[in-house]
């Protein structure tokens, strides 16, 4: 019983991470309507910058914002420049511009800043909180900011008219653009919402992970198992299914006898194409009813 | 997931669907271009270094394993992420066969494309209920998986483990002048031309109208009478097909086979090959071939440092300039051409 509240709670540490993320990922594809293969190299790009505002002896909040603002405007204005006249291209080309622009700032990154691990400060401090020093007080922390994240974020999709707008622009363009939303723009304020919420996940997630042009490769592609599984058209659903994938793969490490430690990913990844089996639109997610 | 030849979708009459590329007017150029090609690709070998040979047998590999996805994605309207998968298990396949059981490699082929289509038969099966990206995700545990299983412990004893296997590459027969290199690049050539060759009557046929049908629009496929489901799980199984064959000649090429050449990597390299060359089209692969090929080496010589971001500024250009792929681009082309011709004789 013992081992199994120890590695929930190691679960839930590392799920802390994969939630953040799936957030960003949900983030986007509420404004965008498509899945950011880019989103995690744009959220280390952010710490980066973050971490550089540091290196030139700046307070810690202040490159932090530094990071969330300078993020925000790089979101928008890569909607407009790469994105905006390709709006037309079939979705699989908007496939491989993701890459593209994966590859882009991967390379960049490695190039201003080198390969080698870098600490990331955490304003939370490292020291044990429960579970024997498994979940510490960076990861309640981190937790602690994902949840409030989505509280601030639910407010604004259900309780401002921009909120609103953003989404109608995301579900029906079409129809949105008649009523006078400014559909263009509102895409474009999702890139930039998604970016400077990618840059909180990510100088939440450096400390952890330490800071490197990859370390955010494996986080996102977790974030994006939690996101699907939550549902991709629900916050809430994201941020739980992040957490369910950190503590089903530490679970599985641990009581699936000889096979688990090896094989655990696939194990964790086993589990939730069987849960999409049952719930194929994600545990929380609408399920989308096409007009014949 | 649109291909970008018959978008129109339900408005289409059925017999409509059939490709564009070859419609009535143009059948005999189009055999012209075939062959030019074909003799040109024949040439190569006797002219060209032998690393070069080596090159453009692996670009062959990869049209194959590209055509493979494409049969899927582009005439199915099935996403996978999960290719490198069935590369991976043809190539294991071949190596297997040859290293543990002496099997001569031609023989392995056949065994490769069975044991994938099997497989992605099977894993088009709860695939059926899946769609877009909640289907991308589950493919993309297939290409999570894969490496993972291939070094799994119990299984060493078949595999190699992390080591993977080493095999030699084949003799020519005798009777032929040449080497090694030359022979495998003339064999996949021939493999290639009868599956490239088979992939079209198979898009021409009825099966492939019904292919294409459910991608066009599930709903009216199914009303008239299509069975979606095993058309779906035939199509994954085809694909998968296709995609071992590739891995099994690639394997032979390379002469090694280790699971870290089949992460989900490869599947993104297949993806883009397939974007850049032209959903939907079947020459297009040839182009997505040499792209995928080609294009990571030439950034890599511009700057070592920054090759991903000149790599990814060529492919942001590409799909800037021929945003429905090269097939795409030159049916756009063609089609400037003629109304241009026709302009200049009516006035």
């Amino acid at each position: 019983m013992e081992l199994f509240l120890q590695q929930v709670m190691a679960g839930l540490a590392t799920g802390g991470i994969y939630a953040c993320m799936a957030l960003a990922v949900v983030m986007i594809y509420q404004a965008i309507d498509h899945l950011n293969f880019a989103q995690g190299e744009m959220a280390m790009f952010s710490t980066f910058i973050a971490w550089q505002l540091i290196q030139w002896g700046q307070p810690f909040w202040f490159a932090f914002i530094a990071a969330i603002v300078l993020s925000f405007i790089g979101g928008v204005l890569i909607e407009r420049l790469l994105f905006k006249p390709i709006h037309d291209a079939p979705i699989l080309s908007h496939v491989v511009a993701f890459i593209a622009l994966f590859s882009i700032l991967n390379s960049l990154a490695g190039f201003i800043w080198d390969f080698n691990l870098k600490t990331f400060p955490s304003p939370f401090g490292n020291k044990p909180l429960l579970g024997g020093g498994l979940l510490g007080t960076h990861e309640a922390g981190m937790i602690g900011v994902t949840i409030l994240l989505l509280g601030i974020l639910y407010v604004f999709f259900r309780g401002t008219r921009l909120g609103l707008a953003m989404r109608a622009a995301a579900a029906n363009p079409e129809s949105a653009r008649l009523v006078g939303i400014r559909v263009g723009w509102m895409t474009a304020l999702g890139w930039g919402m998604a970016a400077a919420i990618g840059a909180v996940a990510g100088m939440l997630i450096a400390p952890v992970v330490f800071l490197e042009p990859n370390m955010m490769l494996g986080v996102l592609l977790y974030g994006f198992a939690g996101a699907v599984l939550g549902g991709l058209t629900s916050p809430g659903g994201a941020v739980l299914g992040g957490f369910a994938v950190g503590v089903i793969e530490n679970l599985a490490g641990a009581f699936i006898p000889y096979v688990g430690r090896e094989l655990k990913l696939t194990i964790a990844l086993v589990l939730i194409v069987a849960v999409l089996m049952v719930r194929p639109s994600g545990i929380f997610g609408r399920r989308v009813v096409s007009r014949v | 997931m649109s291909a970008p030849e018959h978008t129109a979708g339900q408005s289409v009459p059925f017999d409509a669907a059939l490709g564009t590329a070859e419609s009535a007017a143009q059948p005999a150029r189009h055999h012209w271009a075939i062959a030019g090609v074909v003799i040109v690709a024949l040439l190569i070998p006797l002219i060209g270094k032998s690393f070069i040979v080596f090159q453009l047998t692996l670009v062959m590999v990869y049209a194959l394993a590209i055509l493979g996805l494409n049969l899927l994605t582009g005439f199915n309207g099935q996403f996978s992420l999960g290719h490198s998968a069935f590369y991976g298990i043809g190539a294991y396949t071949a190596a297997i066969l040859m290293d543990q059981a002496d099997i001569p490699y031609y023989a392995t082929l056949p065994a490769a494309g069975a044991a994938c289509f099997v497989v992605g038969f099977l894993f088009g099966l709860p695939a059926l209920r899946l769609q877009g990206i909640y289907l991308a995700l589950a493919t993309f545990a297939l290409a999570i998986a894969m490496p993972q299983i291939l070094k799994f412990h119990p299984l060493e004893g078949l595999t190699g483990g992390v080591q993977g296997i080493s095999i030699l590459k084949p003799d020519p027969p005798g009777f032929l002048p040449i080497d090694a290199d030359q022979w495998l690049y003339y064999f996949t050539l021939l493999v290639l031309l009868v599956m490239f060759a088979a992939a079209a009557n198979l898009v021409r046929s009825r099966t492939g109208r019904a292919i294409m049908a459910i991608r066009d629009n599930p709903i009216a496929a199914a009303a008239m009478g299509i069975n979606t489901s095993l058309y779906k799980s035939l199509t994954f199984g085809v694909s998968a097909f296709y995609t071992g064959i590739a891995g099994a000649l690639g394997a032979l090429a390379i002469q090694f086979v280790a699971p870290d050449s089949f992460t989900f990597l490869l599947s993104v390299s297949l993806l883009v090959g397939l974007v850049v060359g032209g959903v939907g089209s079947i020459p297009g692969c040839l182009i997505g071939g040499l792209f995928v090929l080609f294009v990571p080496n030439l950034a890599e010589k511009v700057s070592t440092g920054l090759a991903g971001a000149i790599y990814g500024v060529i492919l942001l250009l590409v799909i800037f300039v021929m945003p429905s792929g090269a097939a795409g681009f030159v049916r756009l082309a063609g089609a400037h051409f003629a109304r241009w011709r026709s302009s200049r004789r009516s006035s």
